[in-house]
């Protein structure tokens, strides 16, 4: 790996890992393996991988809840807005790095969302007025503003996430990592959730690390693709040249069909140019291409 | 074969979930249940292996009344997968979370040997033999889930959201298990927000909304028409979304297939073909 000589004020990591290894309690082998990498402040970063590849441990290391909640064996290192994770409890790490879950039932446990969401401020003492402000704000972010006062077990899957989703917000973390918060929403409640983590991502700076599986739905949004394959980093670097990679394409990952179809076209001598990341990227230039 | 009649049904808390639900399903068949959050599909399937049972109308599961067989008796048949692995597994190692029902329906040790090996097999888990569910990713506890369902051969399988939280080659696979129970004149009922998933299976689509059935139809239909599908708040999947796009220069609306997509483009480029004919 390289080291880093001069620091730059320029960009600054806001994760940084530096040879990490990490193995669970009674697992033989590690789940994560020499694994460093850097991720600048406002960076959106898609974290994809095969099933079981160690995306959902590395995440469980941006916010401490490894080494701390799950013990195990950590080795390397791995620092977070500046702070050594192994060093800082999870409480202190929550202010600036907030996680969203899969499954969002591990996640709430209050009696009434507005309680759910509101906890984390409470717990870090944050004045009462300014947690109104800030739960009031997340709520109607992830529209379950209606549902403030409805106890989080009642609610259906995908309105469990947003909840989860609305907790973490309200952090107003520099980092919020995600790790596939929309397998349980439908369609158009996984775009308005992109689109928002997407906005939040651009209007506020907020770094974002998200896994998800589904390219297709994600990678117009990403700066950055970082693909996992049995505990390692195998890739890393911008979504159109990842995705048109030799590669990627031996991994099992799932091409966007836009890419796909680019690329099927391009094997025929249609080049499109640059590689499309959307279906209204592909449509804009198959139309002018096309179009009479 | 499934039949729902006027199938209505309120959870003890008020909610009416079902609004008069009316479908058949034959032997054979393969149907994608899908509509947003809160439509009623997971209430709707819990119907047919007895979970629940109607406030009003009536299931029958191959000619026999849902009122009538215990859950247990239907379980054989039916096969249910939830959509969260953590509320159906709780064995120490994934062996004998896989053993587990095929001990109850009383099948023979050799038997149930030979099933848990094939399952584990099928769904890529057979490093995990001895591990604890509980270690396990999400992904692969929803393998477990399904292996442990697939493990006793029911007639007909309901999979809640099977594709969460799996990667491209495990939808791969589950779709190649699913054509092949089609093969075998079993039934496949997925209830999914997955559009691309569905897209290439090409099943038949029940699309739901607000407790009612509010589009059946084959998959090519109902994922491109966007009118339709907006009431059940799904986005067409990526390939219709370009043609749609593009139906203003003469491109057909109606392809979902990624193959069937990439060949048209080429008529266009080359000139073979102006418009949809």
């Amino acid at each position: 790996m390289e080291k880093q000589i001069f620091k730059t004020d320029r960009k600054m990591p806001i994760i940084e890992a530096d040879n990490l290894t990490y193995t669970y309690p009674g697992a033989e082998k590690p789940s994560i393996r020499e694994v460093s990498l850097k991720i600048e402040k406002g960076e959106f970063v898609l974290l994809t991988g095969p099933s079981g590849c160690g995306k959902t441990t590395l995440c469980r290391c941006f916010n401490g809840l490894i080494p701390h909640f799950y013990e195990g064996k950590l080795r390397g290192e791995i620092r977070v807005a500046g702070m050594n994770v192994a060093e800082h409890a999870i409480y202190e790490l929550a202010k600036h790095v907030g996680l969203v879950f899969q499954n969002p039932e591990n996640q709430l446990f209050a009696l009434s969302v507005e309680k759910d969401v509101a906890f984390g401020l409470e717990n870090l003492g944050v004045p009462r007025e300014e947690i109104r402000k800030r739960v009031d704000w997340a709520l109607k972010v992830t529209d379950i503003y209606e549902l403030r006062e409805r106890p989080p077990y009642e609610l259906s899957g995908g309105q469990q996430q947003r909840v989860a989703i609305a907790a973490v917000l309200a952090m107003q973390p520099e980092v919020i990592v995600l790790d596939e918060p929309t397998s349980f929403l439908d369609p158009l409640g996984a775009k308005k959730i992109f689109e928002d983590i997407y906005r939040l991502n651009r209007k506020l700076g907020i770094t974002i690390v998200l896994v998800e599986h589904r390219l297709d739905l994600t990678a117009k949004y990403a700066n950055r693709i970082i693909i996992m394959d049995e505990g390692k980093i195998v890739l890393d670097g911008e979504p159109r040249k990842i995705l048109v990679s030799e590669e990627v394409h031996l991994m099992g990952i799932g091409i966007p069909k836009v890419i796909r179809l680019y690329q099927f076209l391009k094997q025929r001598g249609k080049d499109l140019g640059e590689p499309p990341l959307s279906s209204e990227e592909i449509a804009k230039k198959l139309r002018e291409r096309l179009g009479r | 074969m499934i039949e729902a009649y006027d199938l209505h049904f309120v959870y003890p808390n008020g909610v009416e979930a079902l609004k008069g639900v009316s479908l058949k399903i034959r032997n054979g068949e393969f149907v994608a249940i899908m509509g947003q959050n809160g439509a009623g599909k997971t209430t709707l399937v819990k119907h047919f292996n007895g979970l629940l049972k109607p406030t009003q109308g009536k299931v029958l599961i191959d000619g026999v009344d849902t009122r009538e067989v215990s859950v247990a008796k239907l379980a054989r048949k039916v096969g249910f997968v939830f959509q969260n692995p953590d509320h159906q597994l709780f064995c120490e190692t994934v062996e004998e979370e896989i053993s587990f029902a095929l001990k109850n329906f009383g099948f023979k040790e050799n038997v149930i040997k030979r099933r848990v090996t094939w399952a584990l097999n099928l769904l890529g888990l057979t490093r995990y033999r001895k591990t604890s569910p509980f270690m396990l990713s999400g992904g692969e506890r929803k393998r477990v889930a399904l292996a442990s369902v697939l493990a006793w051969n029911p007639k007909i399988l309901i999979l809640d959201e099977p594709t969460i939280g799996q990667d491209y080659a495990q939808k791969e696979k589950l779709r190649q298990f699913i054509l092949q129970m089609k093969a075998q004149k079993k039934t496949g009922i997925i209830v999914t927000h997955d559009v691309e998933f569905v897209a290439e299976c090409n099943p038949r689509v029940v699309l739901m909304s607000n407790g009612k059935i509010v589009a059946d139809g084959e998959a090519r239909k109902i994922l491109t028409s966007p009118e339709i599908l907006e009431k059940a708040s799904i986005i067409p999947p990526e390939v219709s979304r370009i043609f749609l796009e593009l139906s203003n220069i003469g491109f057909p609306t109606n392809v979902i297939d990624i193959y069937e997509a990439g060949e048209i483009i080429l008529d266009f480029w080359e000139g073979k073909r102006r418009e949809h004919v």
